[in-house]
């Protein structure tokens, strides 16, 4: 990368640095030996050309648009289109929810993004005794198609793509997506949105589980298959960090175990369904976090687009560039957030946000201040939105395409980082896939020796939080506080029973029997959750269906 | 006389999945020298309570983030004085808004850690708070 005349200058200009450097730090010590990411990776005081120097600019940078795409899949970046903003929204009701929506789209907001309330994302209807207290908690209460056509009233969904957080029951909702849409008379090749369906990812980090990894793996491939006939411009899957990332793993653990989910997935659609990588891999989409350590964020989001681009590239044997691309959504880190002066929060969704904009997101979510207690206020979440709008219009981020290339630094991160991601990715391949590491235990150990790590750090004061460990206050801030009371259980309650009394049950039996024997006979199930949810058969009649055929999955309790 | 180790059961109730704290209490029990049993996820109360009376515990400690916990955790209290257990400590953890406290200890549990807690505090308080059953 460097004539050895620059080496050579660099090579004088760091020694009189370092003894510079030296003389000082005899007489003031830094203010702690050791400078680490949050992730415990250690970086140095400086970096420079050496750092660098052997990087081949064609193979390891280049440009935008152009293989291994460290630089960006677009050629012309932001400047043809910001990323999404997309905020992560459900409440309570259907309607309530809806009503949310159509506020973030009036604020601004440029795509949808669905949150279900843990009934619904653990396959249970909101009359199950499973449910009882979690209605609309955390999302929103989905029973049946009649709660989703609530849900997306008034949404064009030929022009708006809409994403839906949601893994076991992934085949029902988007059934219900798409029933909703052919009964609009739109059709299927219109609607675009992205279901998250990423089952690997439940088992190692966020725990909404149902069925043993092989059918989950199954579902999912179902899902590939029929987005790649019918629905052309849909991302069946949302292969995630991000929960990794909460769930207390480190930035590499993140990126790795990602991509060796994102494998896993490609091999099996392969195996499975006999598709060529090509006619698929296009459609695949990747969810990372956006964490608070800024320059690991950046590096990390860089070097998954090389890392995935070669693993397609060389591993599978791709041809076509779109299946070389990366394309990513990002939320900013639940996890970094504070309860404690929770207006902190702002500035770290903020910074959290400017990373994942100089990463290149496709797509952007920022958790509002109040992420830690609640769902988020209408102020809240308008903050969070502003928070984008300002990144893209006033900050000049966008004027330029990864600004950041060629940094000494950040190039030295990036490939430190992409180092390091394959060593575990070849590890887990030792190990005989994904799949089977997640059977050993594997990356639930790594992520478990990492969260506790951390904590032992913040409780001696080792890593800092403010507000936490360092400039704590007794004061309580009060902020307004989003409360999702008793009645809007039973209100779902009744609504589900309305639909139930004037639903034709044999009709829904008979639906329910049809998806039982596509599940027996290892046919694609999508076509038949369409039609049985189009009879009003509910989440748990479908769900029951499969934990029938395939079992069900008890979470190990590793530690 | 030497005293038996403190028996501990955390537990999951309902069916949040968030984990983390949880299983660094675990840890941090098990490194305290406390005897733990982790029940994993997606536990009913009446699974909690049938599990805190088979391994004869001596604290229950229950984690929840989903906002849950204000049916959650009265039902195992509840439960544990059906069974005639109420000498069995019960904790709690997770997201518990202040206006919930009360209602907590009401329902009889002993205390509510809060974000910002260290693992040594917690520790600590269960060395004083809690001792092996008769």
């Amino acid at each position: 990368m460097f004539t050895p005349e620059v080496l050579e200058q660099s090579k004088t200009m760091k020694s009189k640095w370092e003894d510079e450097v030296k003389k000082i730090v005899a007489k003031n010590a830094d203010q702690k030996p050791k400078w680490t990411t949050v992730s415990d990776l250690e970086i140095k005081r400086l970096y420079g050309p050496d750092d660098i120097k052997d990087m081949d600019f064609a193979r390891d940078i280049g440009y935008p648009g152009q293989y291994p795409f460290l630089r960006g899949n677009q050629a012309t970046g932001y400047r043809g289109k910001y990323w999404t903003f997309r905020m992560f929204s459900g409440m309570g009701s259907a309607a309530e929810t809806n009503q949310r929506w159509h506020y973030l789209l009036q604020s601004g907001q440029t795509g949808l993004s669905t949150a279900f309330d843990f009934p619904t994302l653990m396959g249970y209807d909101t009359d199950s005794p499973k449910a009882r207290g979690e209605c609309g908690k955390c999302g929103v209460a989905i029973d049946t198609i009649e709660d989703f056509q609530t849900l997306i009233k008034g949404i064009p969904l030929a022009k708006i793509s809409t994403s839906m957080t949601i893994n076991p029951p992934a085949t029902i909702l988007w059934a219900m997506y798409c029933a909703s849409a052919q009964m609009a008379g739109i059709g299927l090749d219109e609607i675009s949105g992205t279901i998250q369906n990423d089952m690997l990812k439940e088992f190692i980090a966020q725990k909404t589980l149902m069925c043993p990894p092989d059918p989950s793996v199954k579902l999912i491939s179902d899902t590939v298959e029929f987005g790649t006939k019918y629905v052309p411009k849909w991302n069946t899957i949302s292969i995630s960090g991000y929960h990794i990332r909460e769930a207390g793993a480190t930035a590499v653990q993140e990126l790795a175990f990602t991509l060796r989910d994102g494998m896993e997935y490609v091999e099996d659609v392969i195996k499975r369904k006999g598709l060529h990588v090509d006619q698929f891999a296009p459609r695949l989409s990747f969810f990372f976090n956006s964490h608070i350590d800024f320059f690991e964020e950046i590096a990390k989001l860089r070097a998954a687009r090389r890392i995935w681009a070669k693993a397609m590239r060389e591993r599978y044997n791709s041809q076509d560039q779109r299946s070389w691309w990366m394309r990513f959504h990002t939320q900013t880190a639940g996890c970094s957030l504070t309860a404690q002066q929770p207006y902190n929060n702002v500035i770290r969704t903020a910074t959290e946000a400017l990373a994942a904009v100089l990463g290149g997101t496709q797509s952007l979510h920022t958790n509002s201040l109040d992420e830690v207690l609640c769902l988020p206020s209408e102020h809240a979440v308008q903050i969070a939105l502003r928070t984008q709008q300002i990144i893209a219009e006033e900050l000049g981020v966008a004027n330029t395409i990864d600004p950041l290339a060629g940094s000494y630094f950040v190039e030295a991160l990036t490939n430190e980082m992409e180092e390091k991601a394959w060593d575990y990715i070849r590890k887990i391949d030792e190990m005989g896939g994904m799949v089977a590491a997640i059977e050993r235990g594997f990356p639930q150990m790594e992520i478990s020796d990492a969260a506790y790590t951390f904590q032992k750090q913040i409780d001696a004061n080792e890593k800092i939080m403010i507000g936490v460990n360092k400039y704590c206050t007794d004061d309580k801030v009060e902020i307004p506080f989003l409360e999702i009371d008793e009645t809007t259980e039973r209100d779902q309650i009744a609504r589900l029973q309305a639909v139930k009394n004037k639903r034709d049950s044999r009709h829904v039996a008979e639906c329910l029997k049809e998806i039982k024997t596509a599940c027996e006979k290892g046919e694609n199930v999508m076509p038949y959750c369409i039609e049985a949810v189009k009879s009003l058969a509910t989440v748990q009649e479908i769900c029951d269906v499969y934990r029938d055929v395939y079992g069900e999955y008890r979470d190990p309790g590793i530690y | 006389m030497s005293e038996r180790k403190i028996r501990i059961l955390l537990a999951k109730p309902g069916l949040d999945g968030h984990d983390r704290g949880a299983k660094v209490l675990a840890r941090a029990f098990r490194d305290a020298g406390f005897e733990v049993i982790y029940t994993g996820c997606h536990q009913t109360p009446e699974q909690i309570v049938g599990a805190a009376l088979q391994e004869d515990v001596d604290m229950v400690g229950l984690s929840c983030l989903s906002g849950a916990h204000t049916y959650l955790f009265p039902a195992v209290t509840k439960l544990l004085k059906e069974q005639d257990a109420e000498d069995i400590i019960v904790v709690g953890g997770g997201i518990i808004p202040d206006f919930d406290m009360q209602a907590m200890y009401d329902a009889g549990l002993k205390a509510v850690f809060t974000p910002g807690a260290t693992l040594d505090s917690i520790c600590d308080w269960i060395r004083t708070n809690v001792q092996p059953r008769e």
